[in-house]
């Protein structure tokens, strides 16, 4: 499937400057059992990822996770202690950064602050020996592609700090890399500015669907706006990886469920299938139904999976799936009302609609879910 | 500013500006008249007169005003070099073997000039390595004095230039060569001037070790004026003392205009 995807892309993603270079295999990125270590600490233990040619993968995880690591071992800044990088068939692991053609924008822009943004932007051409005439033309057109064509004889510092972000997205797409690698591209930005930023980035890809991006975060609503696959990190391990979608209805393991929208986890006990798909679990006193995804086998103690806005309020204690907790506490967030409940023993959160009169605190109520919408977890999985 | 009331601020500028008068401008005050003067026994100079400066322009003195200035420019340069060479090489150096280096390079600016200078005098006055009474020997001096200020304001340069842009120019193509070219040395281009401009300042005042290995045809203005005090000629000496002050402020100046301009690039 990726050779023909290769086959159709070639004509658009040749590079400008250095045809014969350009890469067989396509721009496929494949981490084959990469680990890096400084000193005696492993921050980035036996990786094994692959990012599909024109794909948008996210790297999320808590601080220190590694994810920067990862991405700098494909720009070639971080020598791995064992594995192999691979970008289309062609193994990098021993590459100067400048001999791999890869795009990359930090999470400070670095613009060089003594050149001005279309010097900037031309950069990358002259650095691999592009004619003058190439370079009038390419210019324009990456600082048109991020909107920023009347700020070409600006210096960096008379720039705000989206529009230094939009400067360096040119800068690394001007010698038209197959490979873009973003590392919180966004986190230096106000929230307003983020969102903005978020949608150009997805619209960019949308004219660039060839362009294999890795774009490392550690804001989880980034990663679900714009990557088909989300990769999470825990202590320089990939916890869990999968498409984004899936990854978010379905997480493999606890640690999962909590850091991509910080899901409850209920445990249950007395596992029994339900046809297809579904299965019964024990809560307390209640029995719920809910999807087994991942096949967990019967009588296995497991976790049940519920986003809070994936509660309902019950109108009656009849309703089935229906369980009740106390009201720890209301909070009226303008467009959303968060809840914290007790269930059980176990506390949880419920996002709804703001109601015109809110459950008192200490108020016992009954909630209840849709079986399809909730999932169970393993429970062992994720420790560790 | 730590003084916020009106008086308390005036009564600081009230004491801080006599204290700074009497420190610093007295004796450049006195150092400037005594110039102009042709004689001087009372409070003030009498007999105001040109003829030292004529006397500076047109004697030898002249021709060690040339020896600094070259001196200074050349010494400098070469220390610029090395010392920016040297830092760059051990940029990435970790551990013992770069505190070794370190500390090597720190030894010249620890070590007294006069010191120094009678070390060279020693190591180079037999064959094959014979020195003594050339000019290159001042230069040498001049060199080991003032390249370990060098490399440390380059290498105190390096540690502040915006770490992630070389690593971008890298991953953008830039082989390593063309990287120092636009972008390391263009962001050092500050801290090479500021190196420069201290290397020629202490060029400039050098005494202790140029006293040690002058040869006659290079002496510079530092042993001229050392020399015409010994002999007596304070007038004389004052007027060199001001001609070096002022050169080496004029190109101090201008260096460091140039350094405001590359900072605000
Ligand atoms: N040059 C280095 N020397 C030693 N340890 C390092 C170095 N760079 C990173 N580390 C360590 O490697 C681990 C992973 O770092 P990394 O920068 O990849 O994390 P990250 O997931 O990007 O975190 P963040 O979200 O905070 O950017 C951290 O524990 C960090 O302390
Ligand atoms: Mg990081």
């Amino acid at each position: 499937m990726a050779q023909t995807a290769v086959v159709e892309r070639t004509p658009r993603t040749e590079s400008v400057v250095s045809p014969a270079a350009t890469i067989s295999g396509g721009s496929r990125i494949t981490f084959d059992n990469v680990s890096v270590a400084y000193g005696a600490l492993t921050v980035l233990e036996s990786l094994n990822l692959t990012v599909n040619p024109g794909e948008i993968v996210a790297l999320i995880g808590p601080s220190g996770s590694g994810k920067t690591t990862a991405l700098r071992a494909v720009a070639g800044f971080v020598r791995p202690s064992a594995g192999r990088i691979l970008i289309g068939d062609r193994d990098v692991t021993y590459l100067a950064p400048y001999d791999r053609q890869i795009g990359m924008v930090v999470q400070n822009y670095a613009l060089f602050p003594h050149m001005r943004v279309e010097e900037n932007v031309a950069f990358g051409l002259r650095a691999h020996g592009a004619g003058e005439e190439v370079i009038r033309n390419r210019v324009p057109e990456c600082l048109a592609i991020v909107g920023m064509s009347a700020y070409a004889k600006r210096y960096p510092r008379e720039l705000s700090g989206g529009q230094q972000q939009r400067v360096a997205i040119a800068r690394a797409l001007a010698p038209k890399p197959q490979v873009l690698l973003l590392d919180e591209p966004l986190s230096a930005l106000d929230a307003q500015i983020r969102r903005s930023m978020l949608d150009e980035l997805a619209k960019l890809h949308r004219d660039l669907p060839n362009l294999t991006v890795l774009y490392v975060t550690h804001d989880q609503s980034e990663a679900l706006t714009l990557a088909n696959h989300i990769g999470i990190m825990r202590d320089g391990r990939l916890k869990a990886f999968g498409e984004s979608q899936s990854l978010f209805r379905h997480p493999p393991n606890r640690f999962a469920a909590e850091f991509l929208g910080r899901a409850n986890l209920l445990p249950v006990t007395d596992l029994r299938p339900d046809g297809g798909q579904m299965a019964r679990v024990r809560f307390g006193q209640a029995m719920l139904s809910a999807r087994n995804h991942h096949g967990i086998p019967a009588d296995k103690e497991c976790l049940l999976c519920i986003r809070p806005h994936d509660f309902r309020f019950s109108r009656a204690a009849e309703e089935p799936n229906s369980i009740s907790g106390t009201v720890l506490s209301v909070q009226w967030q303008g467009d959303v009302q968060n809840i914290t409940l007790n269930i059980g023993g176990e506390e949880a959160r419920m996002t709804s609609a703001p109601m015109a009169n809110p459950p008192r605190i200490g108020e016992t109520i009954a909630v209840h879910f849709n079986p399809a919408e909730v999932t169970l977890v393993p429970e062992d999985a994720g420790r560790g | 500013m730590l003084v916020w009331s009106k008086p308390w601020r005036l009564a600081a500028w009230a004491l801080t500006v006599p204290l700074f008068l009497v420190v610093y401008g007295l004796p450049v005050g006195v150092i400037v008249l005594a110039g102009f003067s042709g004689q001087w026994n009372d409070i003030l100079p009498s007999n105001m007169t040109l003829v030292h400066y004529s006397r500076a322009f047109h004697t030898d003195s002249y021709d060690a005003l040339k020896a600094s200035l070259l001196t200074g420019v050349l010494a400098s340069a070469a220390a610029l070099l090395c010392g920016t060479w040297a830092a760059l090489a051990l940029r990435g150096m970790r551990g013992p073997s770069k505190r070794v280096l370190d500390l090597l390079f720190f030894i010249p600016s620890a070590v007294p000039s006069v010191s120094v200078g009678l070390a060279l005098l020693v190591a180079f006055s037999k064959p094959p390595f014979l020195l003594n009474g050339t000019t290159w020997i001042v230069l040498i001096a001049h060199f080991i004095l003032i390249s370990a200020f060098t490399y440390g304001n380059v290498t105190a340069g390096l540690a502040r230039i915006p770490a992630d842009c070389e690593q971008v120019a890298e991953s953008l193509g830039a082989r390593p060569f063309y990287r120092l070219r636009r972008v390391t040395l263009p962001l050092l281009l500050p801290y090479l001037v500021g190196a420069f401009s201290l290397s020629f300042a202490l060029s400039m005042g050098e005494l202790g070790a140029t006293v040690m290995v002058y040869p006659p045809g290079w002496v510079t203005l530092p042993v001229k004026i050392f020399a015409l005090s010994d002999r007596g000629a304070i007038f004389d000496a004052a007027t060199l003392a001001t001609i070096l002050g002022v050169a080496t402020m004029v190109v101090l100046l201008g260096l460091s205009r140039l350094s405001t301009k590359a900072m605000v690039r």
